[in-house]
């Protein structure tokens, strides 16, 4: 089996976001792997495994995490990745999509997966877009998946805990929520040894061009705790508050 | 072109969801803005008999066919593009499920047109905007759209399912089906197992989040909710890492919960969660982050470290 992943980098969720105009201020943000293509990589490392597969993983250089991502995919067990581009400005899920598209070509893969969907896909989810410009067909919020006869059964999840299983002839592409296992953690030895294995190959693209229609006019934090009772003072006072609010809950 | 809304039926064993019933609340006040009517798709075997519970749309177009059993990502997609095609709807509303999202994608691109994902509200009355969520909920922003038609993926709780509900009987159009050859075949369903704890019974809920860093740390929090008389309850990471079952899943994807108190311990209220229990009668949120959304939601919240938080309330209730 023949296994793209494609990853993206986006803005660290715990960090504290500041907003310039309509966009963040990404002068001082840090990036890490969306926590959905971490499950879209493992899963793709386990089928690989399983296939006695080629795994090649891809992401846009937008971000100057993403050399650290590919590396860490190597240590992983990704024979090939792929950073497309440099220093890119960052771009909608359409010009993300556009991007891979191209990338993988006429590779001849498989399987594409890619994370179910990432914190700034204000126009629609990547893996989707692919599969839809691709003309593949497409499974998305998938928690597992098992190599068939010709097939593979993809078990996609509802709401509520309903889960269910389609069979999908390949190629065909992913959107992953859930690995079957937690990813897989690698040692930073083998995160250094990748980095000099040569597996990460540098693409140079132009800077992709929005293409979505869609349009961020502008952007807010909403007033955190606007409308809730900031409880002020140490654990003790917040203990101490929570009790009574317990009591006159009537559950104390 | 027409001034209609297209609303995409989501069901599931033989019931409409209540996230279509939210897009059928949206859509009425859209259509009311363009001078359109609401028009309702319900696709898939026995949809001809869903079409009375749709009284919430003007139109209901069936697409009943034994082609396609149950949900099929392809299938659903492929039938929904075409009705786009040929009813060119103005608005075309798809729930952010994880049925809407396969749809909304594909039909965008097959009918080229823009998609608007995250979306809280959308508004036709001059051109095509929207509100939306960034960033986990960190984030809302005000989008517009070139063009005078688009796809817009509404999260859940962005109008009444009731008001969605309500109406009176809508006409039923059986309309023509075409499925393309299928890659994709549906296999079965599965339901959750039960036999657990049922945090959908509790009066009080202690859930934990991401914060609580370790599996040895959950133990801290189960003192606690046994203090309390509470089910331990999670959001979605603490389930994936296997530190509790599936059946202590808050959110989206796991189930809706509605407490008299929810206490959020290191939960940082994704929208995903919050689906689950935002309509807990008293939500109190402990988390370090002071922009945490979850502080969005709750009534009362307190900025802080769990680990401090969790002893001296355990200590309080056991004192
Ligand atoms: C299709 C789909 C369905 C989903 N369904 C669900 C679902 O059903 N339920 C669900 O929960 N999620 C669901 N998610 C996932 C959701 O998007 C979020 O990833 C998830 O809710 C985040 O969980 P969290 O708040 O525990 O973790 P995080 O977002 O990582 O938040 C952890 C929080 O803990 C705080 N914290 C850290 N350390 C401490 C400390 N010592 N003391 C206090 N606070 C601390 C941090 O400030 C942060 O706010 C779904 C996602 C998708 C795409
Ligand atoms: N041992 C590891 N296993 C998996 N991912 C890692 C590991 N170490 C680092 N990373 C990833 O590499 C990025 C940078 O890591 P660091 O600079 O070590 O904090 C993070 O986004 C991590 O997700």
């Amino acid at each position: 089996m023949k296994i793209a992943v494609l990853m993206r980098a986006v803005p660290d969720p715990v960090e504290e976001l500041e907003l310039d105009g309509a966009d963040l201020d990404r002068d001082f943000l840090g990036y890490v792997l969306n926590e959905f293509d971490d499950h879209a990589l493992e899963e793709g490392l386990l089928l690989k495994e399983e296939s006695g597969g080629t795994l090649t993983a891809f992401a846009l250089g937008s971000a100057d995490e993403v050399e650290q991502m590919l590396h860490t995919a190597i240590a992983k067990g990704a024979d090939t990745a792929q950073k497309l581009g440099d220093d890119l400005d960052p771009v909608d899920a359409h010009a993300q999509a556009a991007t891979f598209v191209s990338a993988i070509g006429d590779g001849g893969y498989d399987l594409i997966l890619s994370g179910v969907q990432a914190s700034d896909e204000i126009d629609g989810q990547v893996a989707m877009l692919v599969a839809a410009s691709l003309g593949l067909p497409h499974v998305s919020v998938v928690v597992g998946t098992t190599i068939g006869d010709g097939s593979l059964r993809v078990t996609k999840e509802y709401w509520a805990g309903i889960t269910a299983d389609y069979d999908v002839v390949l190629p065909a592409v992913l959107g992953i929520q859930t690995a079957r296992e937690a990813p897989r953690y690698v040692a930073v030895a083998r995160i250094r040894q990748a980095q000099e294995s040569g597996a990460l190959e540098e693409v140079e693209i132009d800077q992709p061009e929005n293409s979505s229609g869609v349009t961020i006019t502008g952007m807010r934090l909403p007033e955190a705790g606007e409308g809730a009772e900031m409880i002020d003072g140490d654990e003790g006072a917040a203990a101490g508050r929570v009790l009574e609010i317990l009591q006159a809950a009537g559950v104390r | 072109m027409s001034n209609d809304i297209l609303v995409f039926v989501e069901h599931l064993n033989g019931e409409v969801t209540d996230a279509t019933y939210e897009l059928l609340a949206t859509a009425r006040t859209l259509a009311a803005q363009t001078g359109g009517s609401v028009e309702a798709a319900v696709i898939g075997a026995g949809a001809t008999g869903l079409a009375a519970s749709l009284g919430g749309a003007d139109r209901v177009l069936v697409a009943d066919t034994d082609a396609l059993g149950a949900f099929n990502p392809q299938g659903h997609a492929a039938v929904f593009s075409g009705l786009v095609a040929s009813r060119e709807p103005a608005l075309v509303l798809v729930p952010y499920t994880s049925v809407g999202m396969e749809i909304g994608n594909q039909v965008a691109v097959a009918n080229s047109l823009p998609l608007v994902s995250y979306c809280l509200s959308v508004d036709a009355s001059t051109g095509l905007s929207a509100t939306c969520q960034l960033y986990s909920g960190k984030v809302e922003a005000d989008v517009v759209v070139d063009g005078e038609r688009a796809v817009f993926a509404m999260l859940a709780g962005a109008a009444s399912a009731d008001d969605g509900r309500s109406g009176g009987a809508a006409v039923a159009e059986d309309v023509d089906v075409t499925i393309p050859d299928l890659a994709v075949s549906f296999v079965g369903i599965a339901e959750p197992e039960g036999g657990d704890v049922d945090i959908t019974a509790g009066e009080v809920l202690v859930a934990i989040g991401r914060g609580i860093e370790s599996e040895d740390n959950i133990e801290e929090a189960q003192e606690l909710a046994d203090a309390l008389g509470a089910p331990l309850a999670a959001s979605r990471p603490i389930i994936d890492q296997g530190w509790l079952p599936k059946t202590r899943q808050v959110g989206k994807s796991g189930l809706t919960v509605k407490p008299k108190v929810y206490l959020a311990l290191g939960i940082s209220g994704a929208p995903e969660h919050l689906e689950g229990m935002r309509d807990s009668a008293t939500i109190i949120a402990v988390n370090s982050d002071p922009q945490a959304p979850i502080f969005g939601v709750a009534h009362y919240g307190w900025v802080g470290d769990l680990f401090d938080f969790i002893p001296e309330l355990t200590e309080r209730l056991d004192g």
